[in-house]
């Protein structure tokens, strides 16, 4: 099928095209120079604002955590109903929606690619199932690694080329995408119930050089050894991690050492190093009563350094559920609010918890939180390697992305909120005095071109030939509205695309699914060099013996799982 | 007041999701219009002309909305949903969910209601002539959010889990009452005039239950406090005396459970516990 989109406004940052009017042609799944206008379908987008599809380097869309999420909640399932229609199924849930209506509300914001985040690589399979659920949608998976019990001996034992063999191995077999970290050896610590060590690193978040017990490895050690097997393996995107301490009063200064431990690691122009929802850890302060932004310091790190990205984790002031690797900080959080909670244990691998919360303008800390992901993003002197996130559904699910995105263009909606939220958070912030504004251009980095280039995918996040054509139709003109005085507009208009297309096919017309295909899953394929795999083998087979619930050759996750599977091949040394 | 009145042609078999009965829907909509509400049955939409004749006069403003439903409306569910003022008379039973998350007006059932009768209710006033069964003015599954105002009356007996996660607010019961009232409780009142099944307050934080007729026993983790001549519901003072107790301990809650000391000589032991 051959497609013209007819004078839109087109961003597009990749290509330098800074709302210029223009045509995009799309033949065969990719955009392509021109198409013969008398055969193609037509699309008239005058006045209208074109981006290429969005890109999501971090939302908890799949696996166990989600499904865990579902059945804690009820009550987040029966307030939010969508029946089903001709082109859609049916489903429920406002922060953990059902997978079929992920994929469904995704692209009606105009979201073509989403990664989930973590999932450790037992439940690898779960999470591929779920996969096949969420139509249209791209997806890729990164697997969770920084408790993992042959990385933390393989780390204290200095074997770091069987270190990268096992993450190669793990990879490929769970069919992931990236290293995943999450609170390095701390949810460890938290399985082993060593709440003296918890202890230490709760009570100072600045410790990262602690070793684990058990292990006597410490977290710095984990950071770098995985950071040194990326780069071994030549991964597309580098290692995504969650800093310890997270959502700790004083957490801003792990965050800084956590980054500057792979500074040296680094090479010219190639980030190192992935921090994610940062907002969760960019606090100053000693406890919840100091508390105050720690966005200043972090940002003064993250602009004078290359070899970092972060996104943003910005809080919507919601009802959602938090759900994360970091089984100790939900304990925590479970103990701070009294809400229900749920934790889980993964053998050998990992942990997770779950706690529903109620973000509320009035509260200190709430607002406190929403004024540090702003800051984050409005200190950020490279667009390119900042990402708009909420951390879905941990701050705000996902279908509030255009709400954040109007914060960022537009004082006024920033003052309309801040004139609602606690004045003591106010008054803490420099919020009021920031009067930068992103621009559509910076906007559509921050949510497309950059989320693409750092996840590696050279055909997404952007419109030139041979790109593919994942393209978002919004139904406001950029160029003629006034985005800090209308931000309600701008807002309106990135709810409901009006269109959305994934890979030539129209999606989503008006604000509607009007087709429902299914999309791709990534994957990385490491080449390995045979001796190495070899010289891994046998403590692969005595640990699975030893330790597993399941056989190693079960272990291993059949192609035939993998919705349209995509693997990228990534070559070692 | 002007006054509608909905008869049910025949009986209705199926479960019918009547959340558009309610005066604000029904507000300044001429009797043909409020014929074409479309509302749930099973799978299927139907009007509702198609299930009940219609006749009366409909007021402008939702204060000046009488509805009186006849026949029995025992599969009809959310009557009266988020309502806000106006008046509901059921002249028989009712089913599931009446006054879904009220915040006004008043609902009068005659006959019984079915469970969840004002779960999540914010205000207004229920009142029924007859029984209601489970989780009456509750949160809804998964939710902490119980009925936070109004008022509730119900002049039979009640079932099990009644006020479940309550905020405030005053649930009366004259008859019976089931398993477990107060559950999870965090405020507001919930008043027995008849005996209760026992396991009151298990695991409440807040508000008060308070027992006139016989209860089996204390749940262990309630510790007596007192012994209370009279025990005050908003303006009323109920006459005792009565046994307090305070707990669930095992959430270190602040929540009051009161029973009647005359119905319940089997507590008497509990007494040299007083400090
Ligand atoms: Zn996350």
């Amino acid at each position: 099928m051959e497609l013209l989109i007819k004078n839109g406004v087109v961003y597009d940052p990749k290509n330098g095209i800074d709302g210029e009017v223009m045509d995009v042609a799309i033949r065969d799944k990719k955009v392509v120079d021109r198409v013969d206008e008398s055969k193609a379908y037509v699309i008239d987008a005058s006045n209208k604002l074109i981006m290429p599809g969005g890109v999501d380097l971090h939302s908890h869309i799949a696996g166990p955590k989600c499904n865990i999420g579902r059945m804690l909640r009820p009550e987040d399932h029966y307030k939010d109903v969508e029946p089903r229609t001709q082109v859609k199924r049916s489903g429920v849930g406002y922060s953990v929606p059902s997978s079929f209506t992920i994929g469904y509300r995704y692209a009606i914001l105009g979201y073509t690619t989403v990664f989930e985040p973590a999932n450790p690589p037992l439940k690898m399979l779960h999470c591929h199932h779920e996969f096949r659920d969420i139509p249209i949608l791209d997806k890729g998976c990164f697997v969770m690694f920084g408790n993992n019990w042959f990385v933390m001996e393989y780390l204290r034992d200095n074997k770091l080329d069987e270190c990268a063999a096992y993450v190669a191995w793990t990879l490929d077999a769970t069919k992931g995408y990236a290293i995943k970290i999450v609170d390095p050896g701390c949810v460890e610590a938290w399985k082993w119930g060593d709440v003296e060590f918890l202890d230490i690193l709760w009570g100072r978040p600045e410790e990262i050089d602690e070793p684990v017990p058990r292990f006597g490895v410490t977290s710095r050690e984990i950071v770098r050894g995985l950071c040194k097997v990326n780069k071994l393996l030549n991964l597309p995107h580098p290692i995504h991690v969650h800093a310890n301490g997270l959502g700790t009063p004083g957490n801003y200064q792990t965050t800084i050492d956590t980054m500057d431990c792979v500074k040296d690691l680094a090479e010219e122009d190639r980030p190192a190093i992935h921090m994610t929802h940062v907002q969760f850890n960019g606090y100053a302060g000693s406890d919840w009563i100091t508390i105050r932004s720690g966005a200043h310091e972090i940002m003064k790190y993250v602009n004078a350094n290359k070899h970092v990205t972060i996104d943003l984790g910005q809080v919507i002031f919601t009802d959602t559920t938090t759900m994360t690797g970091d089984g100790p900080f939900e304990y925590k959080l479970h103990l701070l609010t009294k809400n229900k909670w749920t934790n889980a244990d993964v053998e050998s691998e990992e942990g997770a918890g779950l706690v529903p919360i109620h973000y509320k303008k009035s509260n200190f800390v709430h607002a406190t939180m929403w004024t540090i992901g702003l800051e984050l993003a409005l200190l950020a002197k490279d667009p390119w390697r900042i990402f708009m996130t909420t951390d879905h559904p941990n701050g705000g699910p996902f279908t509030h992305y255009p709400r954040a995105i109007t914060w960022l263009m537009s004082k006024e909606a920033r003052k309309r909120t801040l004139d609602k939220i606690s004045k003591r958070a106010r008054s803490r912030s420099d919020l009021d005095n920031m009067d930068r504004e992103y621009s559509f251009y910076e906007i559509a980095i921050a949510t497309r071109a950059a989320n693409a280039r750092i996840l590696g995918l050279k055909d997404k996040g952007h419109l030139g030939v041979g790109a593919d054509a994942d393209v978002a139709i919004y139904d406001i003109n950029p160029r003629e509205v006034d985005q800090s005085r209308d931000y309600k507009k701008v807002r309106k208009a990135l709810s409901k695309a009006a269109f959305t297309i994934k890979e030539g096919e129209i999606v989503v017309k008006d604000g509607d699914i009007v087709k429902s295909i299914e999309g791709r899953t990534y994957w990385v394929k490491p080449n390995l060099p045979s001796d190495l795999m070899n010289a891994i083998t046998s403590d692969l087979t005595k640990k699975f013996r030893d330790y597993y619930t399941v056989e190693m050759e079960n272990f291993k996750i059949h192609d035939r799982f993998v919705t349209r599977s995509t693997p990228m091949p990534t070559y070692y040394g | 007041m002007a006054s509608i009145l909905l008869k049910l042609k025949a009986k209705v078999e199926r479960p019918l999701d009547a959340y558009v009965i309610s005066p604000d829907v029904f507000a300044g909509k001429s009797l043909e219009e409020i014929k074409n509400l479309e509302m749930w049955q099973g799978n299927k939409k139907v009007k509702l002309g198609e299930l009940f004749d219609v006749s009366g006069e409909v007021g402008q403003k939702a204060d000046d909305v009488s509805i009186t439903m006849e026949g029995d409306l025992s599969k009809a569910r959310r009557i009266g949903k988020q309502m806000m003022s106006g008046k509901i008379f059921v002249d028989g039973n009712a089913g599931l969910y009446v006054g879904d998350g009220m915040k006004g007006g008043e609902i009068h059932v005659k006959g019984n209601a079915d469970s969840w009768l004002g779960f999540e209710m914010k205000g207004g006033m229920i009142e029924v002539e007859g029984d209601a069964r489970d989780f009456v003015g509750a949160g809804y599954r998964g939710s902490k959010n119980g009925m936070s105002g109004g008022t509730i009356t119900i002049k039979g007996r009640a079932g099990s889990e009644v006020g479940c996660f309550m905020k405030d607010g005053i649930i009366r019961v004259n008859g019976d009452i089931g398993l477990h009232t107060g559950i999870h409780m965090q405020g507001g009142t919930i008043l027995v005039f008849g005996d209760a099944d026992g396991r009151m307050g298990s695991q409440m934080t807040g508000g008060k239950v308070i027992v006139a007729g016989k209860v089996p026993d204390i749940l262990p983790s309630f510790l007596i406090d007192d012994v209370k001549p009279n025990v005050k519901v908003g303006a009323d003072k109920i006459a005792g005396p009565f046994y307090s107790f305070t707990g669930d301990m095992m959430e270190g809650g602040n929540g009051k459970v009161f029973v009647a000391v005359q119905k319940n000589e089997h507590l008497k032991k509990k007494e040299a516990y007083i400090l």
